[in-house]
């Protein structure tokens, strides 16, 4: 009787541990959320208040002067889509071309060698490579292209193609990986060559996650501050001309982490930079939706494709 | 009947992934305009022996091949073949009938066009040469430009045949075409592989013992690696000379 009694009590004490590492682990779970919810919040309190404060006109006029109450947020937007769709358009094709050597072609050592190495590029420190897109790439960039600055638009993207490219890579190979081997041997059996079959059909099998891979190689792009802010000048000019891409350029991010530090804390200028942030914000939160929805139309249609 | 020579030698072909042996020296002469049966347990070789013949382990890593594979007297892993025209000659399906992205057109042409066949009145003849030879274009003739995938099973593993012999190749590799059909698909692709043996010599792994007794010419028993006993005819389902045949076809194995 006895013991049976004791068996029981252990039984009450293993449910008590269960439900305080149950009640642990939930709390951890909702606050991460409760964490975001309140970063969105912070954003918005500081943010907003900018929208009412300066005239829509100034808002989204060309200059930004925010020591002459000029809060041109044009030339920022502008700065950043053109270097991200430029950094893109560089690491589209490299990414996609090295996703498809190191999923079809390198033999399997290479493969061991290569894929480890994709994963260590994507841990430089961002400051790293801003460091060395400064010594190395902006001189080269002015001797080559002879212009007068080095620090140019242009460098900016291929810093950030440079970054994007893990992403892209590791993505695009996942999608490669998930088309079916019988896809590859039907294609060789119709007597396609390897090169026919991976661009005739893994490839476009492979679509949607290549998609995918460049919309959140984008994201990371859009939103990277340090090597963009060390690289593209920071002039806050309209890229419209034709050789913008070969002159000083200024984007949402490296204007927010350039200012910030020295703007009086509740001032329009601290409301305008927190503004961007929303912008920023709003961008990446609208190229990851993009990309999750290409995963997901994929996932309905249960396939390719 | 005037004997022809055979159209496929194959002669003591070992061949082994990594340390597993998966063919142990087989002969095995393949006779034309015929349907010839390789049947055995699972991991017996079947497949490996058919995706030799056409070079589709070309490109699998860590593998030993010996032996010689002849196709009409030459032998296809001689130095200097033009692998990818090799392929086009013996055409291959498989267990799943996986039909690429795109649609019923595209499927079927997509050889030709790889091969590269432009003047559209070609492609269109293939188109339905090759549907009607897989006993699909009654099927499908209103709805050639529907996405492949649409269409049932049966269709897509004879739409996967006629892609094949939209190549008009000589020899037609099957590697249990029909494991994933219902029988009445069944009966119409074996009807149809009785008639495409007048023009092609075919090489078939069947999904049963007693699929491989209603369609062959000839039968090859496999068993881990090894060809046990090879014979023109029926016999070997009725009067098997090993008694290891004898147990596989009347079910005695494990």
């Amino acid at each position: 009787m006895e013991k049976k009694e004791s068996f029981i009590n252990q039984i009450g004490r293993a449910r008590r541990a269960e439900f305080a590492i149950e009640t642990l682990i939930r709390t951890l779970g909702f606050s991460s959320i409760g964490f975001v919810l309140l970063i969105f919040f912070f954003l918005l309190r500081e943010g907003l208040p900018v929208f009412f404060e300066v005239r829509p006109g100034n808002l989204f006029s060309t200059q930004w002067y925010p020591t002459f109450d000029l809060y041109g947020t044009l030339p920022l937007i502008l700065g950043s889509v053109l270097v991200t769709v430029t950094a893109v358009a560089i690491a589209l094709p490299l990414g996609v071309a090295t996703a498809v050597f190191v999923r079809e072609v390198a033999p399997g050592w290479a493969r061991e060698v290569l894929k480890p190495m994709i994963e260590v590029l994507a841990g430089i420190p961002s400051v790293v490579l801003g460091f060395f897109g400064m010594t190395l790439v902006a001189p080269l960039i002015r001797e080559t292209l002879r212009v007068p600055t080095g620090l140019t638009a242009f460098t900016g993207a291929l810093l950030l193609a440079y970054m994007a490219l893990p992403t892209i890579i590791s993505v695009a190979e996942d999608a490669l990986d998930a088309v079916p081997k019988g896809y590859r041997d039907a294609a060789l059996a119709m007597g396609a060559t390897r090169w026919q079959t991976i661009w005739r059909v893994v490839v476009p099998a492979a679509r949607s996650g290549i998609v995918t891979a460049v919309m959140l190689g984008m994201g990371r792009a859009i939103g990277e501050t340090m090597a963009v802010m060390m690289v593209t000048g920071n002039a806050a000019r309209m890229p419209l001309t034709a050789d913008s891409l070969l002159r000083p350029v200024r984007t949402m991010t490296a204007t927010i982490a350039a200012e910030m530090g020295e703007v009086a804390q509740g001032s329009v200028h601290y409301h305008a930079l927190f503004g961007i942030g929303i912008v920023l914000f709003l961008l990446t939160f609208l190229i990851n939706l993009a990309a999750a929805s290409t995963i997901f139309k994929k996932r309905r249609r249960g396939g390719l494709r | 009947m005037v004997e022809q020579p055979p159209k496929i030698r194959i002669h003591d072909v070992s061949y082994a992934y990594g340390d597993r042996q998966a063919l142990r020296n087989v002969t095995l002469d393949v006779p034309s305009k015929a349907v010839t049966v390789l049947f055995g347990p699972a991991g017996s070789g079947k497949t490996t022996m058919l995706r030799l013949i056409n070079r589709l382990n070309d490109l699998v890593d860590n593998t030993r091949m010996s032996g010689r594979i002849l196709l009409d007297g030459q032998d296809v892993y001689a130095p200097g073949v033009d692998v990818t025209a090799l392929r086009r000659r013996v055409g291959m399906v498989f267990a799943l009938p996986l039909p690429l992205p795109g649609t019923v057109r595209e499927n079927v042409l997509y050889g030709p066009k790889l091969a590269g066949v432009r003047e559209q009145s070609r492609l269109d003849e293939a188109l339905q040469r090759s549907l009607t030879q897989a006993a699909l274009w009654d099927e499908v003739k209103d709805r050639l430009d529907d996405p492949a995938r649409a269409l049932s099973g049966g269709q897509q593993q004879r739409l996967c045949i006629a892609r094949s012999l939209a190549l008009e190749p000589e020899v037609l590799l099957l590697d249990e075409p029909t494991s994933g059909l219902d029988p009445i698909s069944t009966g119409k692709v074996e009807a149809s592989l009785l008639d495409l043996k007048k023009e092609y010599t075919i090489i078939i792994i069947p999904h049963s013992v007693q699929q491989a007794a209603r369609v062959a010419d000839c039968a090859a028993f496999f068993l881990m690696g090894e060809l046990i006993e090879y014979r023109a005819g029926r016999e070997i389902f009725t009067t098997p000379c090993d008694q290891r045949t004898e147990d596989y076809v009347t079910g005695r194995f494990g």
